[in-house]
């Protein structure tokens, strides 16, 4: 592949049409300009600092520990940021990068919202104008988070198209990007899609492994023996990896959506279930048929319920240096309940998911092992859901 | 030579899209053979995705009645041996890279060839990415073609140097779809073109009338139709072939 950018491995590259060619190439230009830039890093750094909260917590769940009876566990608190997510961090990196570039309007697609209100936030915070594409699903799944979004004066279009959900909203987006590229940046909320984008994220939620780094260090005076995240796209799992690749004593465990079980049609664990495809502009892993029809993917969680993976995450599974395993929905919810009974903090659906596994393999581990999880994000736009999923009625 | 040269020898090439299994096989069969009756000298036939992220609604809609009906790439490939009984004129493909590439490029290229396909559009593959399929097209004698976009500038001559079987130049931004004024400067995206090949081009996405095809073929080689077609298929069902004879008929009478 002579001409092809942006590729781990055989993976990601550029399969999109000719209409958006140059405006990745733009994107890529102005990035390796900005990133190197100390005004630009200034001012992220900034934001970063005094409006989205950072560092978050690395927080020592004792009680937890205690409970299990093994590796001892730490937290690293992404659902303290500011709108509840690790998602603002690599939002106000491509606000400021897209304002930077003369761009007055962003355009986002979400699936359990935190990615659209995160996006819709940063349009607040720098005047620029927000369209947001949800899967029509979604939004009724995550009702509060559509709210949200309008309050924070974005506008949010329901897709309809496909299964109306995660992977219909990006497809949607890059509709919309292909029709207006002047004025708009597709500010695409994983670590996904063509090149620069997989890389771009990626830099910019590599500041949580970064974090955990470093306040380990300074707690226990030693690297963690594993990190564990949730994937669905994968950006608050490349966040937590990345600066830990080159430590080979850290092992990386990512966290899929097994839906209602890898056997069955009703999952989106992509790893565990997909094959390699082209598709939303990258080569990767994808959940799809034997002809290559993207397969309608399922799970509790909004976030999670994606048919593909990026492609970062597809080369680290290729040269095994971090490990994929599926969490069902059950595990997912047991998690959820588990954390906020013994922590007193509501989890997310989806770093449930990678609680869960944390839950399953700490009583195995000797209690001089150190265990990281990331809680990408804040319970609160599940607790409908999870009620609903428990039989409960309760009026949202 | 390519076979897809004889489409341009007949004046200006009038250019039908049609999706494969829209709503059935059958169909689809009868709508092609109409299309050619009605003077369209070249065939795009899509094979349905899943998500078809070049595709406005009406498009987006045949691939979804497509894919409810049934029919698969193998199903197509026979289906394209039973055609090529009834049609002379150039065909190719048109579908999205993951279709290929998840058959096997190889067996699919290859299978192109032993079908009498021609060519392969794919709009997700743009130059940077070609070399996924572009060598094994080339052993297979299959066209690859190229999309020129609005806002191709400075890659139109990189594109068109490398160009084979014809140029398809996108008539606008966004997706496929009719569209009642298009504004982008298709005379000096033409021109560039010219300057750097001399294989054939072709403007598509938002031509509908005979108006639209007279303008466009006049600058170009040829007009190219999906959308207007796909809306009588989608109005007529089963009853569209001798529609879609008509309309062609119309366009091609305008250029």
């Amino acid at each position: 592949m002579s001409n092809s950018k942006g590729r781990f491995g055989v993976h990601g590259g550029q399969y999109i049409p000719e209409t958006l060619m140059n405006a990745v190439i733009e994107l890529e230009e102005a990035y390796n300009h900005y990133k190197n830039d100390p005004d630009f890093n200034k001012e992220l750094n900034d934001l970063l600092n005094e409006y989205a909260g950072r560092p978050s917590r690395l927080y020592f769940a004792e009680k937890m520990t205690k409970d299990l009876g093994g590796a001892k566990i730490y937290l690293k608190r992404e659902d303290l940021n500011h709108t509840g997510a690790h998602k603002i961090n690599n939002v106000l990196g491509q606000a400021l990068l897209a304002k930077k570039m003369g761009k007055t309007r962003l355009i986002a697609e979400t699936g359990a919202g935190q990615h659209g209100v995160a996006t819709a936030t940063a349009a607040a915070l720098m005047g620029m104008e927000c369209v947001v594409f949800m899967g029509e699903e979604d939004t009724k799944r995550q009702a509060l988070n559509v709210y949200k979004m309008k309050l924070l004066g974005a506008e949010v279009v329901p897709v309809t198209s496909g299964t109306a959900t995660l992977k219909d909203a990006v497809s949607e987006a890059m509709r919309e990007w292909t029709s207006r590229i002047s004025d708009t940046h597709y500010c695409l909320g994983s670590v996904m899609g063509p090149h620069p984008f997989p890389t771009i994220v990626r830099d910019f939620q590599a500041i949580i492994s970064k974090e955990i780094k470093e306040q380990l260090m300074e707690k226990e005076g030693r690297l963690p023996d594993a990190v564990i995240a949730c994937v669905g796209g994968g950006s608050n799992a490349i966040g937590t990896f990345y600066n830990f690749i080159e430590d080979s004593s850290v092992k990386l465990i990512g966290c899929e959506a097994a839906g209602r079980g890898i056997d069955t049609f009703e999952t989106a664990a992509t790893i565990n279930t997909g094959r390699l495809g082209i598709f939303h502009g990258m080569k990767s892993y994808f959940c799809q048929d034997k002809y290559g029809q993207i397969a309608p993917v399922y799970s509790i969680s909004a976030g999670l319920d994606y048919p593909g993976i990026g492609p970062e995450h597809a080369y680290l599974h290729d040269i095994h240096r971090a490990e994929y395993v599926a969490i069902t929905d059950d595990e997912a919810v047991d998690a959820f309940e588990y954390l906020s009974r013994t922590e007193g903090i509501i989890p997310a659906i989806e770093s449930s998911h990678a609680l869960a596994y944390a839950i399953k393999i700490a009583p195995t581990m000797d209690n001089n092992k150190i265990i990281v999880v990331t809680i990408s994000g804040r319970g609160d736009k599940d607790c409908a859901a999870i009620a609903r999923y428990r039989g409960v009625d309760i009026n949202d | 030579m390519s076979n897809i040269k004889k489409a341009f020898e007949n004046g200006k090439a009038f250019i039908a899209f049609i999706t494969c299994g829209d709503p059935d096989l059958e169909t689809t069969k009868e709508a092609v053979i109409a299309a050619v009756k009605g003077g369209a000298d070249l065939i795009e036939l899509g094979i349905p995705f899943s998500d078809p992220t070049a595709e406005g609604p009406v498009i987006q809609g045949a691939n979804l009645r497509a894919l409810n009906g049934g029919v698969t790439t193998d199903k197509i490939f026979d289906f394209v041996v039973e055609l090529r009984k009834f049609v002379s004129v150039p065909m190719v493909f048109m579908t999205y890279a993951n279709v290929v590439y998840s058959y096997g490029s190889e067996l699919f290229i290859g299978k192109c060839k032993e079908i009498g396909i021609d060519g392969l559009i794919l709009p997700d593959l743009p130059f940077e990415e070609k070399e996924e399929f572009s060598g094994i097209c080339d052993n297979y004698d299959i066209d690859l073609i190229s999309l020129i976009a609005p806002t191709s500038e400075n890659r139109i001559a990189m594109i068109s140097k490398e160009a084979k079987g014809f140029l398809y130049i996108v008539s606008s931004l966004g997706v496929t779809g009719t569209r009642s004024n298009i504004t982008t400067d298709l005379d000096s995206m033409v021109s560039l073109v010219r300057k750097n090949t001399d294989i054939p081009c072709a403007i598509g996405f938002g031509i509908s009338t005979p108006e639209q095809a007279a303008k466009y073929s006049s600058i170009s080689d040829g007009a190219i139709v999906g959308s207007a077609i796909i809306k009588l298929l989608e109005k007529h069902g089963k009853n569209a072939p001798k529609y879609i004879e008509d309309y062609v008929h119309s366009m091609k009478e305008a250029m």
